[in-house]
């Protein structure tokens, strides 16, 4: 199972790495969103995984799993998808206002340059 | 156990959901209630100060939990001074806000501007990781929608760039601290460092790479070189208040790497030697001669001073690395001089925005109100390439006096001495453009006069020069209070001791109690 979880962790980073640095918003945010996921797969895992244990006190039980990550987990998955939202938005507005869903700096155009303003 | 700590991120966090209910379509009463909410913060944080300035650490547990089940606010001299430096820089940058009419231009600048407050004091203020981690994503969610404050698409890009270096910020933040909880099982900062240390040599390997991602994350914050792509187009397409706002949340990052790499990984733990002086060091070096070069090279004058940000944050980062209480000592000093300095030359470039129409270093008429805004200029130039008589120059000698004695020696006084030359040029250069050669320009008669920009934008910068002129003139009282503050932080077993063993909820068994 640990091989499972981590090698999963590995494929989405590398694919959210790879989409990341692409030029455009859209792949970029597929590519944040599959961070996100690997990241909570990863803090999740951090508390080392368990299976069938709980994570409250019970009586007559030996194992329990750690619930600290669970909640951070929680956390986390709230925050980037309302992070992802805000992203999704903005870069809406700036796609929807310059017709261009460039991320990286264009060159300007001779003639749109600052030095050529009057 | 005193209330008071928990202030700084209450009010605020009130005060913003009551402007957005109550106040939404009523910017005076925004405005009243805005100076009023920073004005009571600075009274605030001015208490915390003085109750820390003796060398107490103030605990607050919330919900009454025990660190380190608990999350803890904790105020020692450091935070404390951060804290009550972010309200009197929000205090002015309020004023130039409502001064030049930015805060009208768009929607809910005054409830934004709160939780931006509120999670910048959270930052200070929390003694917990994963809280530092909450409060950055409160002030950043908070700065996103600053940022894109009225709009228009060049700063909709920018926006979107920003976003998105945060967002992936955030990731790698999350990834350190999973690696960090699974090697130690807390998240406490206090509770951190003493585990740490029982790390045996032979199983370090995990506990080095949360090493080297948080030391990445908090230099993504502080836009240490080469993680500094995101600042020059995000803080010169931002709104000039929120620009000079965020003139503090790079110092956040700066503070954070205080904090974490002098009590949890203190330099002289093997685990992590060579992180500071082999890479730290070399990085912020890179990045003071980055971004003088930058304000040498600019073409507007907000770029301008984004890359004398990227500068003077090299600069403190170079003193920080050093992690010697005088180089601490002397960076602390530094943060302060070049928190107010930078945010002075943000809502300068405002003023000139204001009088001339825009920023391009180009040859154009004089512009309105000429006389005030380039004598401030000039000051805030002084202070910021670091020449006498101002608090850049005495910064700068701190830093370097602190260098004295260490092995890189030679390449730090070469790089600052340079940098600062290069830097001189730079100002001096927009300086002359904006201001002195306009005069030989004559105003076309078809081009309508623009009117002078309001008095309170004028006195906001004012007040930001004068307090530092008041940081030149205290500045043996200040740099000693700071050499105090990096005492304190070079012996934490009083703060590691205060957060572990005060106890809370629970931490007593029943027995006792009854």
């Amino acid at each position: 199972m640990e091989f499972l979880v981590a090698s999963a962790i590995g494929v989405l980073t590398a694919g959210g790495l790879y989409l990341v640095l692409r030029l455009r918003t859209f792949p970029v945010i597929l590519g944040i969103s599959l961070l996100t996921y690997a990241v909570n797969v990863f803090l999740f895992a951090s508390g080392r995984l368990t299976l069938g244990a709980p994570p409250v006190l019970r009586d007559h039980m030996e194992t329990y799993s750690d619930p600290l990550p669970q909640a951070l987990v929680l956390t986390a998955i709230v925050i980037s998808f309302g992070m992802t939202a805000v992203v999704v938005m903005i870069g809406l507005g700036a796609f929807l206002g310059s017709e261009d869903d460039h991320v990286d700096d264009q060159i300007e155009a001779p003639g749109t340059g600052a030095e050529d303003k009057p | 156990m005193t209330h008071w700590i928990v202030a700084p991120v209450v009010l605020p966090a009130l005060l913003a959901p009551f402007i957005v209910l109550a106040a939404r379509f009523h910017i005076g009463i925004q405005r009243v209630f805005s100076v009023a909410g920073v004005l009571a913060l600075i009274a605030i944080a001015a208490g915390l100060a003085w109750e820390t300035s003796d060398g107490t650490i103030l605990l607050y547990q919330l919900g009454d939990w025990a660190a380190p089940f608990g999350i803890v606010l904790v105020g020692d001299r450091l935070s404390t001074m951060m804290v009550l430096l972010t309200a009197i820089l929000a205090l002015f940058v309020l004023l130039h806000a409502i001064g030049s009419g930015w805060d009208d231009r768009g929607w809910h600048f005054h409830a934004l501007f709160q939780f931006q407050l509120m999670g910048i004091m959270g930052a200070f203020l929390t003694g917990d990781l994963f809280n530092l981690f909450v409060f950055f994503e409160v002030l950043l969610i908070a700065s996103y929608g600053l940022m894109i404050h009225s709009g228009g698409n060049e700063r909709l890009r920018a926006g979107v760039q920003y976003v998105l270096f945060n967002l992936i910020g955030s990731t790698l933040f999350l990834f350190a601290l999973g690696s960090i909880y699974a090697e130690t099982g807390t998240l406490n900062m206090a509770d951190l460092a003493n585990r740490v240390q029982l790390i045996g040599p032979e199983e370090t390997v995990g506990i080095r790479v949360a090493a080297v991602l948080l030391l990445l994350v908090f230099a993504i914050k502080a836009a240490v070189v080469p993680l500094h792509f995101w600042l020059p187009s995000s803080y010169a397409e931002a709104p000039a208040p929120v620009a000079a706002l965020f003139a503090i949340m790079t110092k956040v990052g700066a503070y954070a790497i205080i904090r974490v790499y002098t009590m949890i990984f203190p330099p002289e733990l093997e685990v992590t030697s060579g992180l500071h002086d082999l890479w730290l060091l070399p990085a912020a070096l890179i990045s003071l001669a980055i971004g003088m070069i930058g304000v040498l090279a600019a073409k507007k004058l907000d770029r301008l001073v984004a890359f004398s940000i990227i500068g003077s944050m090299g600069m403190v980062m170079v003193s920080i690395s050093l992690f010697t209480p005088d180089g601490i000592a002397a960076a602390l000093y530094y943060i302060v001089h070049s928190t107010l300095a930078g945010a002075a030359l943000f809502l300068i470039a405002d003023l000139v925005r204001a009088g001339r129409g825009d920023l391009n270093l180009t040859l154009r008429p004089a512009m309105a109100g000429t006389a005030l805004t380039a004598g401030l200029f000039f000051l805030g130039a002084i202070a910021m390439a670091g020449l006498p008589p101002l608090s850049g120059f005495l910064g700068k000698l701190m830093v370097l006096e602190a260098a004295f004695e260490t092995p890189l020696m030679v390449w730090i006084w070469v790089i600052v001495l340079s940098s600062s030359l290069i830097s001189i040029l730079g100002f001096a250069r927009a300086g002359s453009l904006l201001f002195w050669k306009a005069h030989s320009v004559d105003h076309p008669e078809d081009v309508e006069r623009r009117s002078r920009p309001a008095t309170m934008s004028y006195v906001a910068v004012g007040g930001l020069v004068s307090l530092l002129t008041a940081h030149t003139v205290f500045a043996g009282q200040v740099h000693g209070y700071t050499t105090t503050m990096a005492a304190q932080l070079f012996a934490p077993e009083p703060y590691i001791s205060t957060v572990v063993d005060t106890p809370g909820k629970l931490s007593k068994p029943k027995t006792e109690e009854n």
